[in-house]
């Protein structure tokens, strides 16, 4: 169903390990471009590593990962990086304001977000312009986790890389987040694939899913496989049997 | 000092050995080992560095040098050890702080270039320099550890390595020249140096020996500044790769 649509992201075989530990093995499917795909399985079945894949902030020992129909070795790590923004479970802040943490991926190029793109991408994430000058360590879980993807938008990334970023927040917050995301999906086009431990999101939030488990990849298809799952292991996670 | 007065200053060792022995601290072999190395290292030393100061020569003098680094490189590097190359990091850090201090000191002719002054100074550099090290390397490998999350975020968001670990690098840098900085602020008002110390009790002329101590100061301080920054900036490249990555076994 997804090789319908042109990937944005494709992996080929790709395998990754830490000394004899193997993290990811043979994965090979694609993340269709200008959709959100989430990313499901148990605690420490490679999904995190999956997302450093895709940022390039780790390589893989075999097989190949495409971005944009490109060889991830043939970019500029730099290039890579602004054309695929990654959000953090931790959404971790640089010490300073709200204003420095957003200018921050401008900062690392030698430029400077000026007030009005700053008040606007804030605007974007559902946070008042009064927060542009509030300390980071002041921000509540939820308010960080916005900041962070804001922050992320600044390089305008074609592919967003989400990482349980609403894991740890309240249900009011994580509404918020899913509304914003799909918005930036919407507005941006912006290919999302999103790791979260809630199926009940992956599957309403989600055009396709991808299940994983142990470091292989399971099942992927149209989120709905979610409520009727055909591989017998991804019947029995959803069904909360298997962690 | 006879060395039957020197022996009753043994009674300094069998305190803290009685009271290791009475409240069970179970330090009484670590004292004792420590006491008899002390004793056969720094008479060791007396009788090389007479020898050395006889002779005169210029080939004794930096074979002391040397050995003074080989040494301290050895000691230091091993809390660098996660650290890719860090014994010869450990060792040009050394060697260039040594040059540094020696072509300053003797270009300016502001000690004599006698054996004297030359092995002396340098042990107090390159001490020093091996402390800096350890504290340096101490808190850097901590603080990538602790904060590898602040690195990757850096790097996501299409950060160079050294914009990456900046952070790191400079709270590294920071905590290990404190102790040098915060000591000489409360210098002769807390503690007289061991140094000027010792000249005093040889019999030297306390202005003398305090501007002695002033020089040996600002000494360290630059020590203190050359060690951490130059080690740190040696130090940081080995843990990314090419494609600007945190390397996985660092």
């Amino acid at each position: 169903m997804i090789e319908r649509y042109k990937p944005a992201i494709h992996f080929n075989d790709v395998t990754y390990s830490i000394d004899d530990n193997v993290i990811l093995k043979n994965i090979t499917g694609s993340f269709p471009e200008g959709k959100i795909t989430t990313l499901v399985g148990p605690s420490g079945a490679g999904k995190t590593t999956l997302l450093k894949l895709c940022n390039h902030l780790i390589s893989a020992d075999s097989g190949e990962i495409y971005i944009k129909d490109k060889l991830i070795a043939n970019y500029e790590p730099v290039e890579l990086r602004k054309l695929v923004g990654m959000a953090l479970q931790s959404a971790p802040m640089a010490e300073g304001t709200v204003l420095e943490n957003l200018n921050l991926p401008l900062a690392l190029q030698g430029k400077k977000l000026n007030q009005a793109d700053a008040e606007e991408l804030l605007e974007d994430v559902g946070l008042g312009k009064e927060f542009l000058h509030r300390s980071s360590k002041e921000l509540s879980g939820g308010q960080r986790q916005k900041v962070s993807i804001a922050r992320t938008l600044v390089n305008r990334p074609q592919v967003l890389l989400l990482d349980e970023i609403t894991s740890s927040l309240d249900r009011a917050s994580l509404l918020e987040i899913e509304e914003l995301i799909s918005k930036i999906n919407q507005k941006y086009g912006t290919t999302i694939i999103w790791i979260t431990h809630n199926l009940q999101q992956a599957l309403t939030i989600g055009n396709y899913t991808w299940v994983m488990m142990n470091g292989a990849l399971i099942e992927t298809g149209e989120s709905s496989l979610l409520e009727s799952p055909v591989n017998e292991k991804v019947r029995r996670f959803v069904k909360g049997e298997e962690e | 000092m006879t060395y039957l007065t020197l022996s009753i200053t043994l009674i300094f060792v069998l305190i803290p050995l009685l009271l290791s022995k009475t409240l069970r601290l179970g330090l009484e072999r670590d004292t004792i080992v420590a006491t008899v190395r002390s004793i056969i290292q720094l008479l060791a030393v007396g009788f090389i560095l007479k020898f050395v100061f006889d002779s005169e020569s210029l080939f004794y003098i930096f074979l002391m040098v040397t050995l003074m680094i080989v040494v301290a490189t050895h000691n230091a590097q091993r809390k660098g050890a996660s650290i890719k190359g860090i014994a010869w990091k450990v060792g040009l850090t050394l060697v260039s702080i040594e040059v540094l201090t020696q072509s300053i000191l003797l270009g300016f002719q502001i000690t004599p270039p006698t054996a004297q002054y030359i092995i002396s100074i340098s042990g107090m550099v390159i001490g020093n320099s091996m402390v800096l090290a350890i504290l340096f390397l101490n808190r850097f490998t901590s603080e990538v550890e602790d904060h590898q999350d602040q690195t990757e975020l850096v790097l996501s968001l299409g950060g160079t390595p050294k914009q990456a670990i900046h952070s790191q690098l400079i709270k590294s840098i920071k905590a290990s020249m404190i102790p040098t900085i915060e000591s000489q602020k409360t210098v002769g008002l807390v503690q007289l140096p061991g140094m000027m110390s010792g000249q005093i009790i040889a019999g030297a002329d306390p202005i003398q020996a305090v501007q002695f101590q002033l020089l040996i100061m600002f000494l360290l301080l630059t020590t203190a500044a050359v060690t951490s920054v130059m080690l740190g900036f040696l130090s940081y490249p080995t843990l990314f790769n090419d494609r600007m990555q945190l390397l996985k076994n660092r």
